[in-house]
């Protein structure tokens, strides 16, 4: 502090953060190719990992004779499922799936022995000299022929190939249904997507036998839980296992789940007592696949005269790959969510998450809702359209009433879904412009939602839902430590524009490491949009903590009630015009006989947000809170080759108070963009379970020609329990475009689409048969 | 066999011995040590390792090392200068052009090639001259306005200077 220059006491105030729209923390160094990811870490000495991976889709392993392997010089070590002990997954109740297949394999490409060598040369000629001996089982690509009877089942305890099947029905579905006036049906099959983070998936596990201590870097959105299943697979005790997660080049839920890549390079560093590191092709990154399931659903809706719909009876199946994974949770998801973002009492479910021989599902992007979301806002749209009814207006019938409980309990305090219909209605000309567009033009109108967090967590251990903690030390810095992963979401920047709101001061004073076992607190990761939910309210509590304490410590200084003591962030003064303490002195006067301060803050979520227990798996959906998000995208259509252009897309989202409106705003266009990728080009697709678009030119990856404007409104609806009154915004507009786009097919060309990826080649195939069926009948007409 | 090259990186001469078969993205990332440059795919499909040669952005996955023998070759680490971002990463930062920062390497590169030979490039001119390159995270609309602030920011500059 300079004494010569006196503080203004009038002029200092504290630095507001919260609602200022402002760019990553982590900016500098991703623009300046400084920031380190997984691959970059390039240690002199490490091997290199490969996995050796089935080439068929279903068998029993008789043997794997790696000896040639292993004698092969330059060959460092040589792993098999023999290596592990135990078994991981997600749900501790179906944790199924070996790092490395022991006894049998259940997709093609699924790991059976991996090599750690000098070099990427001697790896793959390792790999060659493997010696895999099988017997073929019955393999099944479809969640139908999976099903059949007398199916040979894929594990021991699912007979029939079913993961789980789930079920609920609430109110009174069929009075519904003889109350309505129309009462319509209609399938809507989706294609499996995949997640195509731009990183492809990799680890670097380093071993030290001397202290028996393992160091895993890796790509993953949940450190947390890869430390865990380290625990379990390596037979391991945690606390010698330290997992760092560094720069993550997107997740989408790709790694929201451990993955064999973690496992591997750690069984290959610990055999051979050295740092291994396996970088995923894109390819291999295409094979670990945790995609959204192909799904068809079958939905029934009833609706009034007026548009009120009076129920709903949904049959969904998701064909689910090889391994439980995240299955019970997506198909629990797609029933807690298919209703839920209107007033609807009526409501029946039946979902079947199959096992099948394609690389196991995961939690993409909206988990769970995507799919049936599509089948729901097309059905009423269709209906509306037969009913005479604009689609804004029969949204508007289903509404929620914030506060209050849905049907499956599911707690909503907080609802801006209403000035989402405005916002876009307006800002697209929705009234003006319907009905008169130019031939082949169209507007479509969908709605979605999402969860801020999962209120009950996978693994429930007591612990608060989040813990953040913040060190203050002599040079007057903030350093916010938490394991909350940062993966490009922006949870970072979020956290630090928390802590500084609270405390008053800039962002750059404040520094913050994530995920980093070592020394950050635990946490559970960065899935289900929970991070800036629960996380943020941890940090907030964490610098309302430590303010507490600097208040004290000024008071003390002052000599006065820490009640009198005004904090300015970086001025602690009593009273106008008391000249005060610099932030520096109060930091001074707050270590005195204590030392460096950390300070901690915690998040619990309520019981009324854990959903209810009307059926068996109700609580998945719980949140403690829901964002809501409206879309209008306009098309074209070129009537001779069936490619659709997407003009713009109007969204509206309401994720409460936009903590920081540029990144919010980041969050809605990626995820409106992600949402036209699976509505219309992308597709994962197997030949006999082998997959054959594992790159980004068959994998059908939107490009920035293709990409639309998107005209992107943030609606508040401040919710009560959210870190500033915030709720989640990286999710909820990725649902709504697709049925957006199909309603809007639907009003260019009077064709419902009811499955995806739309692409020219299935649209001039439903165009066609439109023509030949117009044909038909006026040929009829003619010879009548 | 090795070959040996002489090639001027980031403005610095150098000389090597590199295998016949090394791709120059495995050049930079391992040899050279320069991480800067991303691999996002198996070959020339995600452009995540444009770099320029000879003042054009290039696959680098797609370009052996050998074959740069006597070339320019500039990545994301030549950018800054005195310890500042460039006027196009500076964009990427401040406009958010940079979520997940995977891609962005890639990207910049591609907006330097772009912005050097057309320093006021329309809105669809932008989208041809980053055409070759995946974005996962922002739907690309702050992409565009990044490189639109980077070519704003070098325009008034020139006028000033």
């Amino acid at each position: 502090m300079n004494e010569t220059t006196p503080i203004d006491p009038e002029k200092i105030e504290p630095v507001k953060s919260i609602g200022v729209p402002m760019p990553l923390v982590d900016g500098p160094e991703k623009v300046s190719g400084k920031a380190n990811y997984t691959a970059d870490f390039l240690e002199p000495d490490a091997l290199v990992g490969r996995i050796l991976r089935s080439p068929v889709a279903h068998a029993e392993i008789l043997s794997i004779d790696t000896s040639a392997a292993e004698t092969l010089p330059g060959v460092e070590a040589v792993a098999t499922g023999a290596d592990f002990v135990g078994q991981f997954g997600v749900l501790p109740i179906a944790r199924t799936e070996w790092p490395i297949a022991r006894d049998r394999v259940r997709y093609r490409g699924e790991p059976i022995a991996a090599v750690a060598a000098i070099d990427v040369e001697t790896a793959q000629k390792a790999l060659d000299l493997i010696e895999f001996e099988y017997v073929e089982l019955p393999a099944y690509f479809t969640a139908e022929d999976a099903i059949a009877e007398g199916v040979t089942p894929l594990h021991e305890k699912r007979p029939n190939n079913v993961e789980r099947h789930v079920d609920y029905d609430l109110g009174e579905v069929d009075k519904g249904f003889e109350e309505a006036e129309l009462v319509c049906e209609g399938t809507y099959d989706c294609a499996e997507v995949c997640q195509v983070q731009t990183e492809p998936h990799a680890a670097m596990a380093a071993y030290d036998g001397e202290r028996d201590r393992l160091t895993v870097h890796a790509s993953t959105q949940v450190p947390y839980y890869v430390h865990l299943m380290l625990e379990q697979t390596l037979g391991m005790p945690k606390s010698r296992i330290r997992v760092i997660k560094p720069h993550i080049g997107g997740g989408f839920g790709s790694r929201t789940e451990c993955l064999h890549v973690e496992l591997i390079a750690s069984a290959l560093a610990r055999k051979c007592n050295g740092t291994v590191r396996i970088i995923l092709s894109r390819e291999e990154t295409f094979v670990t696949h945790r995609g959204r399931p192909e799904q068809n659903t079958t939905l029934k809706m009833g609706m009034s005269k007026d548009g009120r719909i009076t129920a709903v009876d949904t049959t969904t199946t998701q064909r689910g790959g090889a391994y439980a994974g995240y299955g019970t949770v997506t198909i629990l998801y797609s029933g807690s969510m298919v209703f839920a973002l209107y007033d609807i009492q009526n409501a029946r479910y039946n979902g079947y998450r199959v096992l099948t021989n394609t690389p196991p599902c995961g939690a993409f992007r909206g988990h769970g809702t995507v799919n049936v979301r599509f089948a729901f806002e097309s059905l009423m749209d269709e209906m509306a359209t037969k009913l005479g009814l604009d689609p804004f207006e029969v949204r508007r019938k289903n509404l929620l009433k914030a506060p209050t409980f849905t049907a499956n309990d599911l707690m909503v305090n907080s609802y801006g879904l209403p000035e989402c219909l405005d916002t876009v209605e307006k800002a697209s000309g929705w009234k003006d412009r319907k009905g008169k567009l130019a031939p082949f033009r169209g507007l479509g109108i969908a709605c979605s939602h999402y969860v801020s967090g999962a209120s009950k967590p996978v693994n429930w251990t007591g612990e608060p839902h989040a813990t953040v903690n913040i060190k203050l030390d002599f040079d007057g810095s903030l350093t916010i430590l938490t394991g909350a992963p940062e993966i490009g979401q922006g949870s970072s920047t979020i956290l630090t524009q928390c802590v500084a709101e609270v405390l008053g001061l800039d962002v750059t004073r404040i520094r913050i490491l994530t995920s980093d076992s070592l020394v950050t607190p635990k946490d559970n990761g960065a899935y289900s949009s929970r991070v800036t939910y629960m996380v943020g309210n941890a940090a907030i509590d964490a610098a309302t903590n430590l303010k507490a304490i600097l208040v004290e410590a000024a008071a003390r200084k002052m000599d006065v009630q820490p009640e009198d003591v005004e904090c300015l962030g970086e001025v602690y003064r009593a009273g106008s015009q008391d000249q005060g303490l610099t932030f520096e002195e109060v930091v001074v006067a707050a270590l005195e006989g204590t030392g460096t301060i950390t300070a901690r803050g915690n998040f619990d979520t309520i019981p009324e947000s854990w959903g209810g227990d009307k059926y068996r798996g109700a609580a998945i959906g719980g949140s403690m809170a829901f964002s809501y998000a409206a879309q209008v995208v306009e098309i074209e259509i070129d009537p001779d080759t069936a490619d659709i252009r997407v003009e713009k897309v109007w969204v509206a989202h309401d994720c409460g108070k936009a903590l920081n409106p540029l990144a919010v705003e980041g969050q809605i266009e990626g995820s409106v963009w992600m949402g036209m990728g699976q509505a219309m080009t992308e597709e994962t697709r197997y030949h006999k379970g082998l997959g054959i678009t594992g790159n980004m030119l068959d994998y059908r990856v939107p490009t920035i020609i293709e990409s639309p404007p998107i005209e992107t409104h943030i609606v508040e609806s401040i919710d009560p329990h959210g870190p500033f009154g915030a709720k989640e915004a990286g999710e909820a507009s990725l649902a709504g475009f697709l049925p957006a786009l199909t309603n809007a097919i639907a009003d260019a060309l009077d064709i419902r689409v009811s499955e995806l990826p739309i692409t020219p080649d299935r649209l001039m195939e439903i165009m066609e048969e439109k023509k030949k069926a117009a044909r038909k009948n006026a040929d009829q007409k003619v010879s009548a | 066999m090795k070959n040996f090259i002489s090639m001027t990186l980031n403005g610095r001469q150098r000389d090597d011995a590199v295998p016949g078969n090394m791709l120059l993205v495995d050049f930079l990332r391992e040899t050279v040590g320069m991480t800067g440059t991303k691999i996002g795919c198996d070959g020339g499909e995600c452009g995540c390792c444009t770099v320029l040669i000879a003042g054009k952005p290039r696959h680098a996955c797609l370009t052996l090392a050998a074959s740069c023998d006597g070339t320019d070759i500039e990545t994301i680490e030549s950018l800054e200068t005195g310890g500042r971002l460039s006027a196009i990463q500076r964009g990427f930062h401040e406009k958010l052009g940079a979520q997940c920062g995977f891609c962005t390497p890639g990207m910049v590169m591609a907006a330097e090639g772009l912005l050097r030979e057309n320093a006021n490039p329309s809105e669809d001119e932008i989208r041809q001259g980053m055409a070759a390159n995946i974005c996962r995270c922002t739907g690309y609309v702050k992409i565009i306005e990044s490189v639109q602030a980077a070519a704003e920011e070098i325009a008034s500059k020139e006028s000033a200077a």
